[in-house]
């Protein structure tokens, strides 16, 4: 008796430094967090509750965490599929199954153009990040606005180094059209 | 290398994702064909965009705060804490309980009552103190690196005189020393440092018979225990469990 309730005072302590070493590691990737829910989830609110659920479901599983190892990423992963399962309950027909079409989108920039692009504000840059598939728009967050690498990009969302380069290629293809056509419409 | 191999590799060569070979390849091609060289400038323009509009969504203030809380009072988490798979038979005790485990337990801390003995209460004692040695910013009551400084610094403090070794070339430098109270009873610690880790090394007189390292996990913590020579030694440290067990063969050395 005396030896479990000693123990559940000790591991209650443990349980705090445990909370404590966590928040240490997972708490400065915060703005990684809200950036990554906030464009998969689409608006501020839901991406604060997402990021609070992510913050909790970390904790609990902070024993599978390695210190030493990646713990944006690891943090990362934690938020998208917290996002995904938001998703599904909550947009039911929001999340489409990716398909990986055969075409790419045809390039159709000439040098004036493309300085159009470049004086398009960042409203239109972001209405043309929110209109692409999920699956395109994820690869870019991670890779333009997180800067991480094709590998740690790979392993958040589980797929082959392969596809996360021909997504994010693809999907800046697509971004460049959508600017390309939103910048011209504001013009006229 | 053709214009399709080249426009397939473009996004990975100006990501610096390729290897050095393939790079050059893909560099070659681009110098001499207009198209890529467009695609290339497409690329850039992309880049200037993203960065030059502030697409950043910075986490709104108050946010950490209002995580911090939830995790404070995560009742989940702390539950699942609270039971270790060594103790299954453990129930959630009543308030009258709570409050007499209270006292018990800080009769155990001052050591003037129950003396816990099992391997694994001491282990989860180590464990709490090397937690509170990283916390409280009382890594070492004496910091020094030469063992010849360390060891005296002990004499008048404890009972018996600790070994003190030094390390260092063998890549786990002496960083100093503390007084510690494990198993009810005052114990050198000794503090080690491998690359950023801390380990420490907690060692006091036992009657018990020379035992060989055996190692333990606790809470990301690994734990390697071991006694000889009517020492008893217990080394801490969040370094993997293959380095903890090579420190461990060096000071048994
Ligand atoms: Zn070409």
């Amino acid at each position: 008796m005396t030896e479990n309730i000693w123990n559940k005072v000790t591991t209650n302590a443990v349980w705090k430094a445990r909370r404590d070493r966590f928040e240490q590691t997972v708490l400065p990737h915060l703005n990684a967090a809200y950036n990554l829910a906030r464009w998969l989830t689409g608006n501020e609110q839901d991406a604060e509750d997402v990021v609070q659920e992510s913050y909790l479901r970390a904790l609990r599983s902070f024993d599978t965490f390695q210190s030493g190892r990646d713990s944006r990423g690891w943090l990362l992963k934690v938020v998208r599929n917290t996002c995904y399962t938001w998703l599904r309950e909550n947009r039911g027909k929001t999340v489409t199954q990716f398909q990986e079409s055969g075409q790419e989108p045809q390039s159709t920039y000439a040098d004036p153009e493309t300085e159009l692009i470049e004086k398009a504000n960042s409203d239109l840059v972001r209405h043309a990040i929110e209109a692409l598939n999920i699956e395109y728009r994820e690869v870019l967050i991670l890779r333009e606005l997180e800067g991480l690498s094709y590998k740690e990009i790979a392993h958040i969302l589980e797929v082959p180094l392969g596809t996360v380069m021909s997504r994010l290629s693809r999907g800046r293809k697509e971004l460049q059209l959508r600017l390309f056509e939103s910048t011209r419409e504001a013009k006229t | 290398m053709s214009c399709q191999e080249a426009r397939e590799l473009l996004d990975a060569y100006l990501d610096g994702e390729l290897d050095l070979v393939r790079s050059l390849e893909v560099e070659t091609h681009v110098k001499g064909c207009d198209r890529c060289c467009l695609a290339r400038d497409e690329y850039d323009v992309l880049q200037h965009s993203l960065k030059k509009h502030g697409v950043y969504f910075n986490a709104p203030k108050g946010l950490e705060q209002r995580i911090r809380s939830r995790l404070r009072s995560d009742k989940d988490s702390q539950r699942k804490h609270l039971i270790p798979s060594t103790f299954p038979n453990w129930r959630p005790v009543s308030i009258a309980a709570s409050i007499a485990a209270l006292i018990v337990a800080s009769a155990i801390f001052f050591g003037t009552l129950l003396r816990p003995s099992s391997t694994n209460v001491l282990a989860q004692q180590v464990v709490s103190s090397h937690i509170r040695s990283l916390m409280a910013d009382h890594l070492t009551d004496v910091a020094s690196s030469d063992q010849h400084t360390v060891k005296p610094w002990f004499s008048g403090k404890l009972d018996f005189a600790p070994v003190v070794k030094d390390l260092a070339a063998q890549g786990f430098p002496l960083t100093g020393g503390r007084l510690d109270y494990l198993d009810n009873r005052r114990v050198a610690a000794l503090l080690y440092k491998r690359h950023q880790h801390t380990i420490n090394l907690f060692l006091w007189p036992t009657s018990q018979a020379d035992s060989e390292p055996e190692t333990l996990a606790i809470k990301g913590y690994n734990l390697v225990h071991w006694t000889q020579s009517g020492m008893t030694y217990w080394a801490i440290s969040d370094v993997n469990a293959s380095e903890l067990r090579d420190f461990v063969r060096k000071q048994r050395q």
